[in-house]
């Protein structure tokens, strides 16, 4: 009886893929809703980087990211990775946007996998978009 | 030639003077053909005092104004009197009015303040004036018609009817890029004022016009802009020498419309990047400005600093001696009239002028 229900069950999860696979689309086709979908869920996390950018509470002394970068001017997410001769190293926009966090803004840094970094990052490229890739370049 | 000579003492004392490669401040020379009429004031601005809480202030602003204060006052020969050219305060409180305030106070000598957007939109004004007194005035000093102009005014609708409370008002103009804020203007008033204050004076008097925003239209999105701009140019087109020195802009710029030479000067707190550095958005910066190269943000006091300025004849020539780069001048060239950068005007472009 019980071999019975995991063999059911077993058989659902394999012909479940199979089905839909039959029906809808295969893994490089998608549709127009789905674009759209991921465009929002992209440009939400974008509102949420505006937001932190403009937030006192970003960093510990009430200064914003956006005082020193207007949207989100010269933070330059198009030149990185990159070699910082004060850091010593290369490194990426994450890493230097949490410099940016410990020093003008006094506070603690991010997680680099964190929400709130993804979203950082999300908005300063946003706003640099259209703009070609120079990775390296200062 | 007096006036090179009195450029060189002044380097040679600043130089010798606690080794400081830069001063923070604007100094501004003004020769005219009776040598001992020659003078020079000096020119702080933008230094944005940001209060934490309590007695905590945002130390990095802090240290720029403090370093400005105390290097005016080492100045030889003594400026005559020094400019403060707006945005003293972040957010336009009591707090940092008030720490702003006691910082300018250890200047020697004779303030004039220029009224900035960060020290307006809370009171509009109010407490602002009671420490510094009108936000409009003109003064003369040695054959030189000063005018001094609060160009951060805005619709009255804005201003008055949009924001539940003062505090929120001045957040959203605090923004530079907030697409909430609204456009800077001088308004129909101060503009009747200044046309009457005009009448009195010769056409061939020099005039120098302080205002906090840029009496020309750069660029909209960041109120690099004032709206009655032409309106204003018109009033001073009359006469023969004007010069509009502005700050709010955190970067060098110059630029020549008819008669009149516009000229900005640094902030103590922070740099700004050019407006052409948004990829997103079109601007008017004028040709001739060639821009500075991009601060380095490790370096703390980075693309801010102090310009010298001559005003041979009438006409305005400022040396930027900055922090951490390289100094530059920007004068008034009579043979093509207008400003010039003596060194990069002829240059051809280089990369590393490239801004991002």
């Amino acid at each position: 009886m019980k071999r019975t229900i995991i063999r059911s069950a077993l058989a659902a999860v394999v012909a479940l893929p199979l089905a839909i696979g039959a029906t809808t689309s295969r893994a490089d086709e998608f549709t127009k809703q789905d674009a759209e979908r991921w465009q929002a869920q992209f440009m939400q996390v974008v509102q949420k980087g505006r937001e932190l950018w403009t937030d006192p509470k970003l960093g510990k002394n009430g200064v914003v990211c956006a005082q020193c970068h207007p949207n989100a001017a010269n933070s330059h997410p198009e030149t990185y990775p990159k070699f910082q001769k004060q850091i010593g190293k290369v490194v990426t926009l994450p890493e230097m946007i949490n410099w940016c966090i410990r020093n003008p803004l006094e506070g603690v840094p991010l997680e680099v996998d964190s929400p709130e970094m993804t979203a950082l990052v999300a908005y300063a490229t946003y706003e640099r978009r259209g703009v070609k890739l120079e990775p390296g370049k200062h | 030639m007096s006036n090179n000579y009195s450029r060189r003492s002044f380097l040679r004392t600043a130089g010798s003077v606690a080794a400081v490669s830069a001063l923070p401040v604007t100094m501004i020379e003004l020769a005219f053909a009776k040598p001992a009429e020659n003078f020079t004031f000096a020119y702080i601005s933008d230094a944005h005092i940001q209060h934490i809480r309590g007695t905590k202030f945002v130390n990095n602003w802090d240290r720029g104004l403090i370093r400005a204060v105390a290097e005016t006052n080492l100045m030889m020969p003594r400026p005559d009197f020094v400019m403060f050219g707006g945005d003293l305060a972040q957010l336009g409180t009591r707090a940092e009015l008030d720490h702003g305030a006691e910082m300018l106070a250890r200047l020697n000598g004779k303030l004039y303040c220029v009224m900035g957007e960060h020290d307006y939109y809370d009171d509009l004004g109010e407490y602002w004036s009671k420490l510094f007194g009108p936000q409009h005035y003109s003064f003369d000093h040695k054959g030189v018609h000063f005018v001094v102009l609060n160009s951060i005014l805005t619709f009255d609708d804005w201003t008055h009817n949009r924001w539940p409370t003062p505090q929120q008002r001045m957040l959203e103009m605090a923004g530079l890029d907030n697409p909430n804020g609204s456009p800077f203007m001088v308004g129909d008033k101060q503009r009747e004022w200044l046309r009457k204050d005009l009448e009195k004076v010769e056409k061939d008097t020099p005039v120098v016009v302080f205002s906090h925003s840029p009496l020309q239209k750069i660029y909209k999105g960041w109120n690099f802009w004032t709206d009655d701009a032409e309106q204003v140019q018109a009033l001073l087109a009359p006469f023969d020498k004007v010069n509009v020195i502005y700050g709010h802009v955190h970067q060098i710029q110059y630029n020549q419309i008819g008669n009149i030479s516009f000229n900005s000067v640094m902030a103590t707190a922070w740099p700004w990047p050019y407006p052409q550095s948004y990829a997103q958005a079109e601007q008017f910066m004028p040709k001739l400005t060639i821009p500075m190269n991009r601060a380095d943000p490790f370096f703390e006091r980075d693309a801010t600093g102090w310009q010298m300025v001559d005003v041979n004849t009438g006409r305005v020539g400022l040396a930027y001696n900055l922090y951490n780069n390289k100094s530059r001048t920007v004068a008034f060239d009579p043979k093509v009239g207008h400003p010039v950068d003596k060194e990069l005007q002829s240059v051809a472009l280089e990369p590393n002028r490239t801004h991002y």
